[in-house]
């Protein structure tokens, strides 16, 4: 198959470990706000209460803030979604315990859905089952390797212990000959690799 | 929602300690930011640093629960005197060179991991799913400063006499991890948390092999250092603290 071209580089994202990034956080969260633009629904009158699968499609397009090609839904973070009463009740899984866009995920879904009129929400976090990449979809995997990160492979998820992974495919050339540079990367999902055939170093999106 | 056990002091006190640890780990690795010898280090550094400290938000927050004095995890993480500190004082002990922090990393790695293996079975649930969550993050963290110490010990004749002095210097902390108190034995005798000992089996095994492919040598002593866990620390966290709580304490309920 013949290379597609490329996408727009990717352009990384560092987080700090310290809770002094107030300041980048609200940044990020203004240019949010500035790229989604403004509602037209109205707002709901009460009477008839959005169906489950609806919110579902509106939560589909709330985008990942690190790696905003793909969506909360696609990432499978988002757990359930339930009416309790007039109720919203979103529960949304946590990917990394220390993952800085924890706060901005739910501050978006909050924003999002209060904009397509759902007055009453509550958000609730769910450890367990512990987030796995295994539940990145088949469309969000296409998005990270289409966007230059390669995708989790699950392999490595079945075989404890064994966190090299194997057979990591080059997203900008297709190559199988790549090798890790580092086990971290620029966000706590991702580690980060060459390709010793196109030379080009990318993203992995790690399995866990 | 809360469906699980009762506020119990054991588990309040319990989770303080699993908190205390990380936090302060988590502080320490923090530390090396902007400063590690390689970029990839410094990430590496930072993202160990960043799980540590989103597990102390768990942890912490469950003594908060827990404990039902109306609290919060920040409460407790700025608000608390060092006696008041439950953290090992392994992870309180200066950075000092690359290979020390690697070397305790290694150490903690080695008793963390099948602590949150075993702390996956507790009767506890929010133990349990605190557990699960963590040990994912754990299982990359314990590869990394495995490698790394079987790297640099058997590096260079320079990177061999750092891990081995790291080693020395570290040793007599390590004792610490599987101490047992009145609450540990109440939590295991609960199916809550395991028996501190009975911990030993698995480190001394991780740590024997990983010391011989390192070529290092661990100390023959077994003297343990001790106090930590009870709230009697080194001169070095009372410094911890003045950094991490000196915005708190000068500007209380500071928010941005």
């Amino acid at each position: 198959m013949a290379p597609e071209p490329l996408p727009a580089p990717v352009t990384p994202t560092r987080y700090s470990p310290q809770k002094g990034e107030g300041q980048g956080i609200s940044t990020r969260l203004a240019s949010f706000a500035d790229g989604l633009g403004t509602d037209e629904r109205p707002a709901r009158s009460g009477d008839a209460l959005p169906s489950v699968a609806e919110i579902w499609s509106w939560l589909a397009e709330v985008p990942d803030p690190e790696i905003p090609v793909i969506s909360l839904v696609d990432l499978g973070i988002i757990r359930d979604v339930a009416w309790d009463g007039d109720v919203l009740e979103v529960t949304v899984t946590p990917t990394y315990s220390g993952c800085p866009a924890t706060t901005v995920i739910n501050f978006d879904i909050d924003r999002h859905l209060r904009e397509r009129g759902i007055g009453k929400l509550r958000l609730k976090r769910q450890l367990s089952p512990a987030w796995t990449t295994a539940w990145i979809s088949a469309e969000g995997r296409d998005k990270l390797s289409a966007y230059g990160i390669a995708p989790p492979n699950e392999a490595t998820v079945a075989c404890a212990g064994a966190l090299q992974p194997r057979d990591v495919a080059c997203p900008r050339c297709g190559s199988a000959k790549t090798e890790r540079i580092s086990q971290f990367g620029s966000t706590p999902c991702k580690a980060h690799f060459r390709c010793t055939e196109c030379l080009e170093p990318f993203d992995y999106f790690k399995s866990i | 929602m809360k469906t699980a056990a009762v506020a119990s002091p054991d588990v309040a006190e319990f989770a303080l300690r699993m908190g205390d640890t990380c936090l302060i780990l988590g502080h320490r690795n923090a530390e090396w930011c902007g400063h590690a010898p390689a970029l990839e280090e410094d990430i590496a550094l930072a993202n160990t640093a960043l799980d540590l400290i989103g597990q102390t938000q768990l942890w912490l927050g469950l003594t908060a629960e827990a404990e039902g004095k109306g609290r919060t995890a920040d409460d407790l993480a700025y608000l608390r005197d060092s006696s008041g500190y439950r953290n090992l004082l392994m992870v309180e002990q200066p950075n000092g060179d690359f290979g020390r922090t690697v070397m305790r990393q290694f150490l903690f790695d080695a008793w963390h991991l099948p602590m949150l293996k075993a702390l996956a079975g507790s009767k506890d649930r929010r133990i349990a799913e605190i557990a699960e969550k963590a040990s994912k993050e754990v299982t990359y963290h314990l590869e990394r400063s495995s490698d790394l110490v079987v790297r640099l010990g058997d590096g260079n004749g320079e990177s061999h006499a750092r891990m081995q002095a790291a080693l020395d210097f570290l040793w007599p902390y390590t004792g610490e991890m599987f101490l047992s108190d009145a609450v540990d034995e109440a939590l295991a005798l609960a199916g809550i948390a395991p028996a501190p000992g009975s911990l030993r089996p698995a480190w001394n095994e991780k740590v024997a092999r990983t010391l011989a492919d390192a070529t290092l040598k661990a100390p023959e002593s077994s003297y343990a250092q001790k106090g930590g866990r009870s709230g009697v620390h080194s001169e070095h966290l009372g410094l911890i603290l003045a950094e991490m709580q000196f915005l708190q304490r000068a500007y209380p309920g500071a928010n941005w």
